[in-house]
């Protein structure tokens, strides 16, 4: 991944008339920190899309709630616990909320309708949204955290601390997460269990405990997203409508496909911004749609679909 | 040697198992004796399947027993019956596509809580089928159909099983490929000490390896017997074993006469 950001990152500045122009390198800058917390939240919604075949659409709002959380652990406003224990914290009340939703809730939903689930987690997103304005308000709010407001100057060039770190962290996460699935035995079984979850059973994998631990993961995963999120600008209850960009996201990459979800993101990321100088006020907003128009047309199956490879 | 002098690997008694409201297995009891192969024959939606997939806790029997070396495990959940010493090598192979060929087989001994051995076990399926060996690092999606049902079995192999469910291993393939898995499946047999249920569509090459067979039919056993037996008996041999055959041959080669004219 980190490569590919390397290079999405080089071809940008080649057809930017390299460093001069600055302003297209902080564009992209903020163009990737922005594509990073997309494709965080898509990659949670894939991980759920491949393993249990539901399409969660309070992904975005568990992205929200990870995020007022934290919020309410660290922010001298609430409870002032100091950031870096805040953190772990919120990530461990988010996975257990993850779990605790597959076990009581989305279990039950299986042999149901793919609709009846999507039905579900819209109002789920709702119940959300109305708890978290209820606690927290409706008016956005900053997290207090030390990456937050913060600039640094590079080469003549000013960029946010909180989007550099945007892009580190999210470049570490997706590292984290490729190691845990490629060398752990659990991870192996997350695998699995989304490739064939029959043939998973007939393994052994107990299949609905790695489910929840796919919610449990992919709540965590969320919070990461809210976190960065609410570093670099503010949140409020609705923040979760990021949400659909992030589906929007997820169906470029190729519905499935964990590195598709990354990139997908970043490409809405980076097309924002550009979108928002070069295209007419009015339009700019309905770019990252068109994209996703045009890949669905080129490439009904995502860009980096692993359909063709699944055709056996 | 009598089939009922010591407690078998495997029985099944009287054993019902339901798609919803709709019954597929009707009261089948069957054993499967220690070391032996025994096959399970019948015609397509036969039951054969929904039987194994009853043993291995896929499906649970709404009625009778299963019995593993005379221990309950009817109704127990598949990780528990893997654990016991039940591998089930599923019809159409169900292998992980995306997964390399290494990692389909680590997938297999998923059960197993201590890793060591687990390498050794790798060896001993890779001495079996050195294809695999070849192609351990090779997305297990892109083997051929013959290789991928020797990933089927080596991955089942992993789980170290004292008994084998294979439900219709020669499907899709060619006579050559069969063979070749065949001829694995009686070398297991011998040299692991692996009992093997063998569930065929492929009468004769299952009772040529088999001791015993079953042959279902509409959810019942309708007749068992010795593989010498079954073999000899007209009505597998005009059901099953395709004898009858000659006669359409005989027309086949009475028209090819006709158009020679
Ligand atoms: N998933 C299912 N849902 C409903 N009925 C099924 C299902 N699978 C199999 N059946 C029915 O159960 C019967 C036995 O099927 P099966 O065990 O697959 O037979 P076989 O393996 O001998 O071909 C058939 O009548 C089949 O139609
Ligand atoms: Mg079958």
């Amino acid at each position: 991944m980190a490569t590919r950001i390397g290079t999405l990152a080089s071809a940008w500045l080649a057809a930017y008339g390299g460093a001069s122009d600055l302003e297209s390198l902080q564009l992209l800058v903020s163009g990737l920190a922005n594509g990073c917390v997309y494709g965080l939240i898509a990659l949670g919604f894939v991980l759920i899309y491949k393993a249990t075949e539901a399409l969660n659409f309070a992904q975005g709002d568990m992205m929200m709630l990870g995020a007022f959380v934290t919020l309410g652990l660290t922010n001298d406003h609430y409870w002032a616990l100091p950031f870096w224990a805040s953190v772990p914290i919120a990530l461990l009340l988010m996975g257990a909320f993850g779990y605790v939703l597959e076990v009581t809730i989305l279990r039950r939903m299986s042999g149901q309708s793919q609709i009846a689930v999507v039905v579900l987690t819209v109002a789920l997103g709702f119940i959300i949204r109305f708890l978290a304005g209820a606690i927290w308000g409706h008016e956005p709010q900053s997290l207090e955290s030390p990456i937050a407001g913060v600039n640094v100057r590079f080469a003549g060039l000013v960029l946010g601390l909180d989007e550099v770190a945007v892009i580190l962290v999210t470049i570490v996460l997706t590292g984290l997460l490729y190691l845990g699935f490629a060398r752990t035995r659990l991870g192996l079984a997350m695998q699995a269990t989304s490739q064939n979850q029959l043939a998973a059973y007939y393994m052994g994998i107990p299949v609905k405990r790695v489910s929840a631990l796919i919610w449990c993961l992919s709540g965590i995963v969320a919070t990461a997203a809210g976190i960065l999120l609410a570093s670099k600008g503010s949140i409020d209850p609705n923040s979760g409508f990021l949400g659909i960009k992030a589906f929007a996201a997820a169906v470029i990459g190729g519905l499935g496909s964990l590195p598709g979800a990354l990139l997908g993101g970043l490409v809405i990321g980076v097309i924002e911004p550009f979108a928002a100088r070069h295209v007419a006020a009015g339009f700019s907003q309905v770019v990252p749609y068109a994209v996703l128009l045009l890949v669905l047309i080129i490439r009904p199956s995502g860009i980096l679909s692993q359909v063709r490879d699944k055709k056996v | 040697m009598s089939r009922r002098d010591a407690v078998p690997m495997l029985s099944v008694s009287n054993i019902e198992s339901y798609y919803g409201p709709i019954i597929a297995i009707r009261g089948i009891s069957l054993e499967v004796p220690r070391q032996q192969i025994v096959a399970v024959l019948g015609a397509n939606g036969a039951g054969k399947t929904t039987l194994l997939k009853t043993i291995s806790g896929i499906m649970e029997p709404e009625k009778g027993a299963v019995m593993l070396e005379g221990q309950a495990i009817g109704g127990d959940d598949p990780a528990a019956i893997v654990r016991k010493g039940v591998a089930h090598v599923p019809e159409g192979r169900e292998i992980f596509p995306l997964l390399s060929v290494r990692d389909n087989l680590r997938l297999g001994a998923y059960t197993r809580a201590v890793a060591d051995g687990i390498a050794k076990d790798m060896a001993m399926v890779f001495g079996y089928f050195p294809i695999l060996k070849e192609r351990a690092g090779q997305m297990a999606g892109t083997l051929s159909g013959g290789q991928q049902q020797m990933l089927a079995i080596g991955r089942g192999m992993m789980a170290r099983p004292r008994i084998m469910l294979l439900d219709e291993p020669s499907l899709g393939l060619s006579p050559l490929a069969v063979k070749e898995i065949f001829a694995v499946i009686r070398r297991l047999n011998v040299e692991q000490g692996v009992t093997m249920m063998l569930v065929e569509q492929n009468a004769r090459a299952a009772l040529e390896l088999a001791d015993y067979g079953y042959v279902l039919e509409l959810g019942r056993v309708v007749m068992e017997g010795s593989s010498s037996r079954l073999l000899s008996s007209p009505d597998i041999q005009e059901f099953y074993l395709g004898v009858k055959e000659g006669g359409q041959r005989g027309q086949r080669r009475w028209k090819r006469r006709k158009t020679w004219r």
